[in-house]
């Protein structure tokens, strides 16, 4: 594990995000490099959603700087950010009927020329996302018609299609079945290891974020947040606070785990 | 159990490739315009033969038969088919930018707007040029007006803007119903054909074929990132979608498109609403096909009900406009009910 020799691939510096005047994060230094996966977790509404959209640019932040490979995320031309870094939203709107696969293709969008249409090789790795959240066979099926857990694997799909270093997730495995919950998990945490991926992930299963993220960023309200390796920041005290009911922290063959007391 | 389907069973990569390409669609759909054309040209008060059609095509002279095709049947013809490509082209841009299925290139107050501009000028007994230039302005006037107010603090969101249009279209509404109250019975008939919709008084089709060639240019690079509009904003903003800038070059693009459409055939309903969603149902959501087979079979539509409008009750003429919402309230209410 040498992610902190390499150079960040999504860096905040004194960055404030705040909505209609109200701080959800103040000051916040973070550094997100290849190859770990970082879980952000906090209350509903403590602003988890929308530092992760200020994150991906769609937002602009109240006070300081966010830079991508080094550039200022403003300074990025909407189509080369998009091929950079992918956000999975939090709910799925589907206005029209449309199939799995193009629901997926639209990931390829940012790597296909403005004259262009989607090649062969597109449609290829659309597949191979569908494949990767065991949807293949699925691809002609209209997505207003399949359920909440399938509709949220085709969006990690198109997101998977989209092939970007950086991967921000907001609540990534909503809706899902247990097993499908462990394998989304797995599947990005690999992609964090293996392929050198950046991956932030809103989580609210405490036990996830302590099997799966190497650090762990929690917001605690108010504009006040903690930051640092997982197994420091997650502790029973700090997070019965931040969560109001008291945790208790288990033990089993060497892992932690915490259940609500 | 296995939770994956056996391999054996899945769709090749292949077939699924092939499966996305439709590239007989325009084609067949030019084809039917292309027959629609022939037909308006060919039927009326004096019924001229395809071989005549052909002579006449080739630029021999063809006596009174020639005369009647050129200066009467062509320019209606054109005027027809170029406001229904238009009409169905802009259906087709407001349900995107609406993201609404249901949306209609008049659910804004275009529309209305016109209503006033034209019926203003026949009150104060203006005609020709004059009352096309004063319906235009009056669709402008209702583009600026809802396009102002629909500004709040955010941006123009669908359900601000679909509000926005909605009351300026009642307000314009009202506007005609006064118009209609007060003008003499001499220029009532007229209104009123104006008001469903009349092609026989198109005499200049030039603007509207220009504006529907311009529209369908204007659109062919910006198709892919309206697919991912009608998807959602913040999809759209995420895949490097200029979201606000397309919002608004959307919107001034479909309100143009039918104005010019307005101004030159009055406000022919259905056009545009059922045309779009018709093609959404047969070939997808996909832009890229969904506008130029929306213009092409708008055409189409617009074309034979005019030539319909004008032959039925020969030698007397229904405006067109009755015509297509005759067509097209039950087509929508098929369509409604199919997807109950």
């Amino acid at each position: 594990m040498s992610a902190a020799a390499c150079p960040p691939l999504l860096s905040a510096r004194s960055l404030d995000v705040s909505v209609a005047g109200r701080a959800l994060c103040t000051g916040l230094d973070l550094d997100v490099r290849p190859g770990e996966l970082l879980a952000i977790v906090g209350r509903n509404g403590i602003g988890k959603s929308t530092l992760l959209g200020t994150l991906a640019g769609l937002r602009t932040p109240a006070a300081g700087t966010l830079t991508l490979e080094g550039r200022a995320l403003a300074d990025w031309p909407a189509r080369e950010l998009a091929k950079r870094r992918a956000l999975l939203a939090q709910s799925h709107e589907d206005h029209f009927a449309s199939t799995v696969l193009d629901t997926v293709l639209v990931g390829r969008h940012p790597h296909i020329g403005r004259w262009s249409d989607e090649s062969d090789a597109d449609v290829d790795i659309a597949l191979a996302a569908l494949a990767a959240v065991a949807l293949r066979g699925f691809e002609l099926r209209e997505v207003r018609t399949l359920s909440g857990g399938e509709r949220q694997r085709v969006a990690i799909a198109a997101l998977l299609a989209q092939q970007a270093p950086v991967c921000l997730l907001d609540e990534p495995v909503t809706h899902l079945d247990l097993d499908y919950q462990i394998e989304t998990l797995e599947l990005f945490a690999r992609l964090a290891r293996d392929e050198g991926r950046a991956v932030v992930a809103v989580l609210h299963d405490l036990n996830q974020v302590l099997r799966f993220a190497d650090r762990a960023l929690l917001l605690t309200g108010g504009g006040q947040w903690v930051c640092g390796p997982v197994d420091e920041v997650l502790q029973a005290e700090v997070l019965s606070r931040a969560f109001c009911h008291p945790l208790k922290e288990l033990r089993d063959d060497g892992r932690r785990y915490f259940v609500p007391a | 159990m296995s939770r994956h389907p056996p391999a054996a069973l899945l769709p090749s990569s292949a077939a699924l490739r092939a499966g996305r390409r439709r590239a007989w669609v325009l084609p067949l759909l030019a084809l039917a315009l292309g027959a629609a054309f022939a037909l308006a040209l060919a039927v009326g008060s004096v019924t001229v033969s395809a071989a005549e059609l052909w002579r006449i095509a080739t630029g021999d002279d063809a006596g009174t038969a020639g005369a009647i095709v050129t200066s009467l049947r062509l320019p209606r013809a054109l005027a027809a088919a170029a406001c229904g490509g238009l009409l169905a082209l802009a259906g087709a841009l407001m349900q995107v930018l609406l993201r609404n299925p249901l949306a209609d290139p008049y659910v804004l107050g275009i529309s209305g707007g016109a209503a006033v501009g034209a019926l203003l000028a026949m009150l104060a007994g203006v005609a020709g040029l004059l009352l096309e230039v004063s319906a235009f302005a009056g669709a402008l006037a209702a583009m600026a007006l809802v396009f102002g107010l629909s500004h709040g603090q955010g941006s123009r969101t669908p359900t601000r803007l679909l509000l926005t249009g909605v009351i300026v279209s009642a307000g314009c509404g009202a506007a005609v119903s006064f118009i209609l109250a007060v003008a003499s019975e001499q220029s009532l008939r007229g209104m009123l054909f104006w008001l469903m919709g009349d092609a026989s008084t198109a005499s200049r089709p030039g603007v509207a074929v220009g504006a529907l060639v311009a529209g369908l240019v204007a659109c062919a690079p910006l198709a892919r990132d309206l697919n991912l509009l009608a998807r959602g904003d913040g999809t759209a903003q995420t895949l490097g979608v200029p979201v606000v800038r397309l919002r608004l070059m959307v919107y001034l693009l479909a309100s143009a498109l039918t104005a010019i459409a307005v101004t030159t055939v009055g406000s022919v309903g259905f056009v545009g609403l059922v045309v779009p969603h018709l093609i959404r149902l047969a070939f997808g959501n996909d832009q890229r096909l969904l506008l130029p087979a929306s213009a092409l079979a708008g055409a189409t539509l617009l074309l034979l009900a005019d030539t319909a409008a004008r032959t039925v009750i020969a030698p007397a003429q229904l405006p067109v406009g009755v015509l297509t919402a005759l067509l097209g309230v039950p087509v929508f209410l098929f369509l409604l009910n199919r997807h109950r």
